[in-house]
């Protein structure tokens, strides 16, 4: 007897200090774990939302950090592949046990990781994506800063006279991101009294879109809405340029930075329209340009690209939005900060950041408000629109 | 507005229509050839499954960015100096990777170039970040115009310089010395070896020019579309598909092959659905090869 009691005391001897380091080692930081494609079609994108995620991370950090605590961003590659996305938060809620998500990039990888918040139990706070099915489809754990297609679209309905849109034909990448928001331009413009011609699609990896444009030609409308990311964007003007396409062309979602179009698809670039969620040329129009400018002036600092901060802000919104969640919590725990995200108040880039419910009542997931800004290249330089 | 009057110009927009579609099937046509071509000779050929043909392309396309943008180098010198670094590197890649597997099975040789093909990508990603990149033309910005119709100058060039390295390889491959010892070492190796043909650097001059088309390939189309390095992934794609449809190890095969996938895709989706443009192109592959299944152009020996 008195011998096994000694082996218990002696196990419990050499294992104390492990159980103790583990236990500090975890009070150092509180982990946040980030899934975003930094490889594959989305890597542009994704790193720009990751470099803003550790200005936001350095700067809360400098100042003291979270409940005296330091925050730890854990940042996994989800190779802009939904398969992938899914491993990512598998690893982030499993292996590193961090209490909340912020991800993943585009509504597909979105749409993907969702199921796995519910089985772990883990919110996520959702900085990129603009389908409606994220908030509507009853997943509590979801929290989105950014906006839908349907606030978008609405948010530019004033301008439909305003350009004076008679007949709109649509361009739009053939997932969920392009398929919901051609779906909610054309039902506003609709209900407009703007007639809808050809609805063309593409796939996200394409390179030439001679046969749609052609066939948006034949269509003969006035304005052509596209949805997709720069990449293929700048594509589409050059393209569109090649094969006299003479319309207005107005492009949504977010992520069509401005700036990277003028460098790359030049003349091309003139007399289009873009809706963005951050004007980095004119932050004194946001809600919070002090925010915006501390965001843009690390930024700068950093040498990151300039074309990048109409991407990046989005992590840092998101980054500052999870603090705020900790901080009314009081601790670092799933649940606790499910609950208190309901109540977070952030004065961020994407403008008062605060959650609505969305969604079937008793699965509500939160929705953000955010301000659309609407701009036009003239010239080789972007120059804003009222919206 | 008389109806009559109505009626022909919507028959007249839909001519322009179908001639712009068949313009930019053509066009489209020639630089799907020209990958093709590049991939017959190492996978047609040599039997190489070569998962790093659209790295060489992306790698091209790098090359020219690289020349051309920072450096200033001039486009057209930019253009062959791409195009012989492609060469370089597809020698490289077979003299320190595939001359070791020659009598490695397929699944081997597979697996060392898929991992080949993740290592080009990542490095690409690695050296030029994931923001895509476009390199400046010395062609006219303006469309050349004719009645309705109208391409770029620079898809123009393209089409050309295609067209003429399609020509040359054909001549290279059917009519030269080295194009019959290049065929004598895929159809018999060792009977090629005993009449004096030195088969290693065969294999490694083969795979070296497959190489420098996929990355001239690259460097024509890099100005054209932007440069990213995920680029390879479509471009590699397409060119699989051409070689099965045209016929293992055909270059006439993979032209023709080339230039069907241009229009099954370019009418697909002009009259059918753009959202299906890329299985246009697999669709009809498939019904091909339901009737021919050794692609249109394979000659009997060469599969054996």
């Amino acid at each position: 007897m008195s011998i096994q009691f000694g082996r218990i005391i002696r196990t419990c001897a050499i294992f104390a200090p492990l159980l103790f380091s583990s236990a500090a080692g975890a009070q150092d930081a509180i982990k946040i774990g980030v899934s975003e494609p930094l490889t594959g079609a989305f890597a542009a994108s994704g790193n720009y939302v990751a470099q803003g995620a550790k200005i936001a991370e350095d700067e809360i950090n400098a100042a003291g950090g979270v409940l005296g605590r330091k925050i730890q961003l854990i940042i996994e590659d989800n190779k802009s592949n939904p398969t992938e996305a899914v491993s990512t938060v598998e690893k982030l809620t499993q292996k590193d046990k961090v209490p909340i998500l912020m991800g993943a990039w585009s509504s597909t990888l979105t749409l993907a990781v969702m199921p796995k918040l519910e089985e772990y139990g883990v919110p996520m706070v959702v900085e990129t994506s603009s389908s409606g099915k994220i908030t509507t489809a009853g997943n509590p754990f979801i929290f989105r800063i950014s906006p839908t297609s349907e606030m978008e679209a609405k948010a530019f309905q004033p301008l439909v006279a305003k350009l004076g849109i008679k007949k709109a034909d649509f361009l739009f990448t053939n997932n969920d991101f392009g398929i919901g928001s051609g779906a909610e331009y054309a039902k506003m413009l609709k209900a407009n009294g703007v007639e809808v011609g050809v609805s063309e699609t593409m796939d996200p990896k394409a390179t030439d879109f001679s046969a749609q444009l052609a066939k948006i030609k034949a269509s003969g409308g006035d304005t052509l809405i596209v949805t997709t990311a720069v990449e293929q964007l700048t594509l589409i003007l050059k393209q569109a340029k090649d094969q006299q396409l003479k319309v207005r062309v107005i492009s949504c979602g977010g992520s069509n930075s401005p700036d990277q179009l003028i460098e790359q698809a030049g003349e091309a670039a003139n007399g289009t329209f873009h809706t963005v969620f951050f004007p980095p040329w004119f932050p004194e129009v946001t809600k919070n340009p002090d925010v915006a400018k501390r965001y843009m002036d690390e930024w700068k600092k950093r040498g990151h690209n300039v074309g990048g901060l109409t991407e990046g802000f989005r992590g840092y919104d998101g980054i500052f939005t999870i603090v705020a969640a900790i901080k009314a919590a009081g601790k670092a725990e799933p649940e606790a900060l499910r609950a208190a995200l309901w109540g977070v108040q952030v004065k961020g880039i994407y403008g008062d950041i605060a959650f609505i419910k969305q969604g079937p009542a008793g699965k509500e997931s939160g929705q953000n408000i955010p301000s659309v800004h609407l701009v036009t290249i003239t010239d080789g330089k972007v120059s804003k629109l009222g919206l | 507005m008389r109806p009559g009057a109505l009626d022909r110009d919507q028959r007249r927009f839909s001519l322009d229509q179908l001639l712009q579609h068949g313009l930019n099937a053509i066009i489209l046509g020639g630089t799907y050839a020209l990958l093709g071509i590049g991939l017959t000779l190492i996978f047609g050929i040599m039997k190489v499954v070569n998962f790093t043909h659209g790295e060489v392309y992306a790698f091209g396309a790098y090359v020219m960015f690289a020349l051309v943008m920072p450096l200033g180098v001039n486009f057209f010198v930019a253009l062959v100096l791409a195009m012989a670094l492609g060469i370089l590197l597809g020698a490289a890649i077979e003299l320190l990777l595939l001359s070791r597997l020659r009598d490695a099975d397929i699944d081997t040789t597979m697996l060392v170039m898929i991992g080949a093909w993740i290592a080009m990508q990542n490095t690409e990603q690695l050296a030029w970040t994931g923001v895509a990149h476009s390199i400046k033309n010395p062609f006219p910005p303006e469309p050349l115009v004719w009645g309705a119709l109208s391409v770029s100058w620079n898809r123009l060039f393209v089409f050309a310089v295609a067209s003429l390295l399609i020509a040359g390889t054909y001549y290279l491959v059917n009519w030269t010395k080295f194009g019959k010892a290049l065929r004598a070492t895929f159809q018999d190796r060792d009977t090629a070896a005993l009449m004096g043909v030195r088969i290693d650097r065969v294999n490694t001059a083969t795979f070296a020019l497959g190489s420098g088309l996929a990355a001239a390939a690259g460097a024509l189309l890099g100005p054209v579309f932007v440069v990213v390095p995920t680029m390879g992934d479509l471009a590699a794609s397409k060119a699989f598909a051409i070689v099965i449809l045209g016929g293992l190890g055909s270059v006439v095969g993979a032209t023709v092959g080339g230039f069907i996938l241009a229009f099954a895709e370019e009418l697909g989706s002009g009259y059918i659905s753009s959202g299906y443009r890329d299985a246009m192109g697999f669709v009809l592959i498939i019904l091909i090869l339901l009737v021919r299944p050794t692609g249109l152009f394979a000659l009997k020996e060469r599969i054996s």
